[in-house]
């Protein structure tokens, strides 16, 4: 059971805060509309000079645009509980009754808004300035989007377990998470042009499948059902286990006494 | 005056390190007791685990009867904590503070008890200022008013008055007597200040190296060590080698 007061209360600090801030509002749109207009004019060359996207202008935006939903629902996860060391407001969370799972929940959701508060105006703009929507995805986009959501917060679960366990001085991991994996997603080259045995660590990973029925939707307007169940089953099998891991180091969090003290 | 805190052989580990040996207290309801004891002590380690932050490695604490570590979020509701050392989330304006602690603790009738707070604590013309923005003074009643905002039966207290202004400081302390009064409250108080803890406490527990090396009335260990205050006494305790 969940107290929808005490994750309305959660929501509400964070709410606040972006909400009184116009730098705030502006520092999460700004990223992802500057990213997403250079990749806009990267995927312009690279369409007209490669044989591979078939002179498909949309192929390497749309991916960008996914892997960018990916990045900021993950970093605004890490943001969210950054945010508590940062104002040294831990210790009044931990000693709040909110029950982890609904702090995980809140933070969830959260983090979901401050992607879309980035990303909604940005894919905004690649219709006029670049003709291509991202709805060409079709239905499938809601599917791929949840996966990479999913991926995100999974990420971002496991960033904030090790922020629980060791305090901030895992902050730096927090930032070079999703550039880690990126080169094993595939995000916008296809699995083949990595070595052997970087391929077997990529199909581990539910961003392959997800960047690769991307593509497989916009180049062969074919659908692979397959991939984007892969990409889910994965998906639910490394949020289990990060929610686990996020419990764990709770526990040990408690045990080790670094819930006191926690600060900048 | 039943007891609303009870603590027993209560200890805890950091590996091979003890930082708190076997202590055992009660705190009755309506009672302010002091903790005393230099830096390393084991006082902010006790306080951690009557909040939940820390694991007991031996012993239980109950408050009200129940056992804390069997029900961490039914006994959060009941105690709240102020600390120089922690703040509330500076960027946010005083009301949105006592709003979403009022929200996170399920405060019933929120806009009644955020009203009741202020006007006992006057942060009438703080209420629109940004948190981060006021005097320490201010933030410290402010975060009073945080600590208070679920109504508590348990509040603890980590040098409520430290870095404050003479009169600041007994604007609290009138504050927190006169709370006790009409609330019933049971505190548990922690601090260096020793005119505060005669003047608030009825009863205190010296802590060193993390036992209780003396307990009792303030002014009858002033009379029992044959001392002119209790920061005597302290000095005297803290610095000798237990054979008191």
């Amino acid at each position: 059971m969940v107290n929808f007061n005490r994750m309305y209360g959660l929501f509400l600090r964070h709410f606040y805060l972006i909400t009184r801030s116009f730098p705030r509002i502006l520092d999460l749109i700004y990223w992802p509309t500057i990213q997403i207009t250079l990749w806009g004019f990267i995927s312009i060359f690279f369409a007209s000079s490669s044989s591979y996207y078939n002179n498909g202008v949309g192929v390497i935006l749309t991916c960008a645009i996914l892997y960018d939903f990916l990045f900021r629902t993950s970093i605004g996860f890490n943001m969210l509980f950054l945010e508590e060391i940062y104002s040294r407001n831990f210790t009044n969370l931990f000693i709040a009754p909110i029950k982890i799972r609904e702090i995980i929940f809140c933070l969830v959701f959260t983090a979901l808004i401050r992607a879309l508060i980035g990303l909604i105006p940005a894919i905004l703009l690649t219709s006029p300035l670049f003709g291509i929507s991202i709805l060409d995805l079709g239905i499938y986009l809601f599917l791929l989007f949840l996966s990479l959501y999913i991926f995100g917060v999974t990420l971002g679960i496991l960033v904030s377990a090790g922020l629980l366990r060791f305090g901030p001085s895992f902050e730096n991991i927090a930032w070079s998470t999703m550039f880690l994996l990126a080169p094993f997603g595939c995000i916008y080259y296809p699995i083949e042009i990595l070595p052997e045995f970087f391929q077997k660590i990529a199909y581990g990973l539910p961003l392959v499948y997800i960047f690769e029925e991307a593509r497989n939707i916009l180049i062969n307007q074919t659908v692979n059902i397959n991939n984007i169940l892969t990409a889910l089953g994965l998906n639910l099998l490394y949020l289990s286990i990060s929610v686990s891991l996020f419990y764990y180091c709770f526990f040990q969090a408690r045990k080790k006494g670094t819930l006191i003290n926690v600060g900048e | 005056m039943k007891d609303l805190v009870k603590v027993t052989n209560l200890k805890k580990n950091y590996g091979l390190k003890e930082a708190v040996k076997g202590i055992s207290f009660n705190i009755k309801q309506n009672e302010i007791i002091g903790l005393l004891g230099p830096n390393g002590s084991g006082k902010t380690t006790t306080i951690g685990m009557m909040l939940g932050l820390l694991k007991p490695s031996y012993g239980e604490i109950l408050i009200d009867g129940v056992n804390i570590e069997k029900n961490r979020i039914e006994i959060l509701k009941k105690i709240n904590f102020i600390s120089p050392y922690i703040e509330l989330p500076k960027k946010l304006k005083v009301k949105q503070n006592l709003i979403v602690y009022g929200k996170l603790y399920s405060v019933k009738n929120l806009d009644q008890r955020i009203n009741y707070l202020v006007e006992k604590l006057r942060l009438e013309d703080l209420l629109d200022s940004v948190t981060g923005e006021l005097s320490s003074g201010q933030k410290n009643r402010v975060s009073l008013a945080k600590a208070l905002i679920n109504d508590p039966e348990v509040l603890l207290l980590d040098e409520p008055t430290a870095s404050l202004d003479p009169e600041i400081g007994d604007f609290v302390r009138t504050f927190l007597e006169n709370y006790k009064k009409e609330n019933k409250i049971s505190i548990l108080l922690a601090s260096h200040n020793m005119n505060e803890v005669t003047r608030l406490c009825k009863s205190i527990l010296m802590m060193k190296d993390g036992i209780i090396i003396d307990k009792g009335d303030p002014n009858e260990l002033i009379k029992k060590h044959g001392r002119k205050n209790l920061e005597e006494v302290f000095l005297k305790l803290t610095r000798s080698n237990g054979e008191f």
